[in-house]
Order: structure tokens, then sequence, then C-alpha cells
């Protein structure tokens, strides 16, 4: 590869904006650990130098900013470290936290799937319905979700349902939304063809609705899949949750432990990606079935 | 006794019958097409009354819509307060901020484009990334208060900003922008007279976006600890109390405030790009 392609692709500059947060983020690890380290180190008999006191903010057992190499540590500790099935290991607690993400995002497609073709046929609905489903992705629905945890728990639902719940009722909006969009996004000369064959509605829907929608339905549940897991994690929240990465986050902010956190956090967002890379994969093993060539 | 309960079958029947009456019309005017949601959300309401009180539903599962508007009213100064500190404290701050930033770093990567190359990768990854996690990280940094509320929205909201004004300062067609340059135009001048306008539509979208990610964040951020007053610190403290009526008030509030955020977005979005093929067809539908 030639200089010029190296700069013009986008892994060098990537490389370069990674490496720029990196150094960053190790001088903002000095500049807020400091102070503690300062008080730890005065404390001590000998006198110390500026290496130490960098050398102490890198390794603080509860820094303000843990720095890169902590976090990664604690990550493969915990998650290579650790026996799989027991409590102190990340990944038991990422599929925790999948699996209600997972069960959400299944039930919130369905939910959106059915609502989109309900509205695109029956024309009360569209007049109705669709307005207020507009108007509900104005609302910061996710307030209700420690709610829905703590009043399911309270008539004996708990686990992974109410979590489920609350996921799949922040995901069946985009869902909705791109399938009503992908439902008439056929043009009218291809129904106008589809009326002189005299196909009925149904078949109308399997043999161009349907697959004219698909684009839109991957592009949604992209979407959707990502607000399911943010769904997923609130959902873990509030009352006694022991397990999923949403618990981890809470019990690393009652007992200062930063560096769990932190792991939980690039274990959410691994989560995330991995779930949004999934579902481009099946799309486009979906599209090739079809016949599209990409 | 039994039988009075009947009378609730043409109350509850009557107003489907006028909505789908209303839907068969055809043109239909913008009085109607307003009337019918909104005919449909009391229905909605209706509906809901009814079955709690028809089925004596535990307050505490689900509180009938008369008893939340109760407490509406009744607690209509603390609700007042918790708005105060979430919406005008949090939000504004922070959705200014974070919306600010976006558009500034969009604007510095339109002129260097090896930057652009580094972060749009870097901002499609922030659409997957259950960014809402921040929010502990936060309060231990910057406290109790709105300031650390203000940080999590700061963060939620620049990608989504970042993003969509890269792509509407692409927006612009070819054409367009050669035009510009056969009148001897500048950088700064094909940037005021046809680049922005061009991305507005976009930044309006990431706009409405964001309002409703900021609301998200500063809710969220509140139940990993807050000051005494805030939605996010009533919903959660209040359910724990069994009040969940007063939830269900809080929660109509920030619909009602989620709501007017957007639709004044959406006003300012047609007054400055009335221009929009969008609207122009609206126009002529009319």
């Amino acid at each position: 590869m030639t200089t010029k392609s190296l700069v013009a692709g986008r892994a060098l500059p990537l490389a370069t904006v990674l490496l720029f947060v990196g150094v960053l983020w190790y001088l903002g690890a000095i500049f807020l650990n400091a102070p503690r380290v300062r008080e730890q180190l005065d404390r001590g008999p000998q006198a110390w130098t500026t290496a130490d006191l960098i050398a102490g903010t890198w390794s603080m057992e509860r820094p303000v900013l843990p720095t890169p190499d902590q976090v990664l540590a604690e990550f493969w500790k915990t998650t290579a470290g650790t026996k799989i099935a027991s409590k102190r290991n990340l990944l038991y607690h990422a599929w925790i936290t999948a699996s209600a993400t997972g069960l959400g995002f299944i039930l919130g497609g369905l939910l959106g799937i059915g609502l989109a073709v309900g509205i695109v046929h029956v024309r009360t609905l569209d007049r109705s319905l669709m307005p207020w489903i507009i108007a509900s992705q104005t609302i910061p629905i996710l307030a209700i979700g420690p709610m829905i945890i703590i009043v399911l728990g309270n008539i004996g639902v708990t686990g992974v349902i109410p979590k489920a719940i609350i996921s799949g009722y922040l995901s069946f909006f985009p869902v909705t939304i791109g399938m009503v969009k992908g439902l008439r996004s056929p043009d009218p000369l291809q129904l106008d063809l589809m009326r002189t064959y005299n196909a009925s509605a149904s078949q109308v829907f399997r043999k161009l609705r349907w697959p004219s929608s698909m684009p839109f339905l991957f592009a949604s549940l992209k979407v959707s899949v990502a607000i399911s897991l943010i769904g997923a994690i609130v959902g873990e929240l509030p009352s006694g949750a022991t397990a999923g990465l949403g618990a981890r986050l809470l019990s690393g902010s009652y007992y200062g432990q930063t560096i769990q956190i932190w792991s939980a956090l690039l274990m959410a967002a691994l989560l995330g990606m991995a779930m949004v890379y999934g579902v481009g994969g099946i799309e486009r093993i979906a599209l090739r079935r079809m016949g599209t060539r990409p | 006794m039994t039988w009075s309960w009947l009378a609730v079958v043409p109350i509850t029947l009557a107003p489907l019958a006028a909505i789908n009456l209303l839907s068969r019309r055809e043109p239909a005017g913008r009085l109607v097409a307003l009337a019918i949601p909104i005919l449909f959300g009391l229905w909605l309401l209706w509906i809901w009354e009814v079955v709690v009180v028809g089925f004596d539903v535990p307050r505490i599962l689900l509180p009938a819509p008369s008893q939340i508007g109760h407490q509406l009213v009744a607690q209509a100064g603390m609700l007042w307060a918790d708005f105060q500190q979430t919406f005008l404290k949090s939000v504004l701050a922070g959705f200014a901020m974070g919306c600010g930033l976006g558009f500034l770093v969009a604007l510095l990567t339109d002129r260097v484009a090896f930057l652009q190359r580094g972060l749009l990768p870097l901002g499609n990854m922030a659409g997957a990334v259950p960014v809402v996690g921040i929010a502990p990280i936060m309060v231990m940094w910057f406290g109790f208060g709105w300031e650390s509320k203000a940080a999590v929205i700061v963060v939620m909201t620049f990608f989504p900003m970042l993003i969509n004004t890269i792509a509407g300062l692409a927006a612009a067609d070819r054409m367009q922008r050669d035009l510009m340059y056969s009148y001897g135009a500048g950088y700064w001048q094909t940037f005021f007279k046809l680049r922005l306008p061009a991305a507005l539509t976009f930044v309006f979208n990431a706009l409405k976006i964001n309002s409703t990610l900021a609301l998200i964040g500063a809710i969220v951020a509140e139940m990993f600890g807050s000051p005494i007053s805030g939605m996010g610190f009533r919903i959660s403290t209040e359910v724990y109390k069994m009040n969940v009526d007063i939830v269900w008030a809080t929660i109509a509030v920030a619909a009602v405030a989620g709501s007017m955020f957007y639709g004044l977005l959406a006003l300012l979005e047609r007054a400055l790009t009335f221009w929009h093929p969008s609207y122009r067809a609206e126009a002529r539908n009319r």
C-alpha cells in the first residue's frame, strides 16, 4: 500500500484519533488522580519524585479515572480469569443482560411489525394510531422502566420478563415507523401491476410489500437492538438486582469501584456492537436468499 | 347494580364508531386529521379508567387517569420544582453544549478531511453503545447537582449531532456547488449561502433525536444520585414508597415536556427550512 492510499483510507485516520484519545486519557488520569496520590505520598516517610506521582496515578486501586490498561486488565481478569458460571465473571452478567435484550428485541420486533401491518392495511388505525406512535417517540419512555420492574416485582414477576418488557416496549417504535415506511415503499406502478394480476391483499403483501420492506426492516432493527440493550441495562438499575451489566454499574457506583464500572461499560459497548453486527449479518443472509445483490 | 354497567358499553363504542366514520372521510381536512387522534387518545384514557375502576385493579399496579390527574393538581408545586431541576437546568444546558460541540467539531472536520475519516467510524460505533452507562462516572466526577446530568447529556448528544451535520454538509449536490464555483464564491460564501442551508434539515433531525435523548439522559443520571428534586429522583423514590400515582404524574409531566420540546424544534425547523421539498409537497396537497 502506498502512503497516499493509507492517508486516503480509514485505518490511519482512525488510528490517529484513537491514539490521541489514548494519550489524552493517560494525561487525564494523571490530572484527575494526582490530588489523592499526592496526599498519600506526603504521608509516606520518603521524599517523592514526579515519576513516583505519575506511577501512582496510573496504578491506584480506586482511581477517579482508571487508565485503559487497568480497565483492560480488569476486563481480562473478570472474563478469562474466573469461572464462567461464577458471579464474578463479567461474561455471566453480560449473558443475563443479553438474554433480556434478546427476548425484548424479539417481542418488540414482532409487535412493531404487527402494528405496521395493521396501520398499512386498516385506514382507521392509520389515522388514529399513527399520530400517537409518532408523538410517543418524543416521550422519555425509559422513565417508566424502573416502575415496571418494581410493580411487576410486587406481583411476583421477576427475572428476565420485566426487563424484556421494557426492552420490547422501547424497541417496537423504530420498527413500526420503519416498517410503515417500508410497506408503503412499492411504487404505484408496481401496485397497479399487482392489481391487473387480480392479486388479493394478502398476495400483494406477501409478494410485493413484504419483500420491498426488507431494507427498511433491517435498518430499524439495528436501531432498535441498540435501544433494547439500553432498556435492559436501565431495567437492572432499580431494586436489588444482583446480576447483569446494569447491576454491575450500580454496585460499582455504590462502592466507588471505578475500574469495575469502566469494565462493565466496555462490556456493554462490545455487546451493543456485537448485536448490531449480528443483525447486519442476518440482513446480509436474508437479502442474499431473496436474490438481491449488495 | 350489575345492569347499570351496561351503560358503559355505548359510551365506549360510540367514539370508536365516530373515529371509524371520520377516517373514511375523503379528502380529510386538517381539522378532521387532528380530531381523529385526539378522539382516539381520549377514548384510550376512557378505556383505561373503565378497566381500572371496573376490574378493581390495585392502585399500585396501575392507577386510574383520574387519580393521576388528581396528583398532577395536588402536587403541582413539587412537580414544578422537579421540572425546573431536570429540564430547565440539566437538559437545556447539556443539550445546548452537546449539540453545539457536535456542530462545531463537524465544521472542523469539514476543513480537515483526515479528522473526519477518523471520527466518522467512531461516531457510527457510538450509535450501538449504551452511552447512558457513563452516568455513574459523571455523577462521581461532577457531583449530585445538575452539572453531572448535563455532562451525561453532552456525551449522549455529541455523536448524533456530529454524524448528521457531516452528512448534511455533504448534502448540497455537485451541480449546485459548481454553480457557486462559477460565481467565484469562496469557501465561506459557499458555506453560508449553499451548504449550511442545505445541511439544516439534517441538523434539525439531530436536534429532534437529541431532544429525546437529553431527557432520557437526565432522568437516568438522576437515578444514580441527585439533590432532593428532579424527575428521575422523584420516579425512583416514589416508586419505593408505592406512590405509583405520583410516578405516573411525573411521567405525564416528562411526556408533555418532551413533546413540547420536540414540537418547538419542529416549528423552528418549519420556519427555517420552509423551502424544503417535504414542506412544499404538503402545501401543494392542502
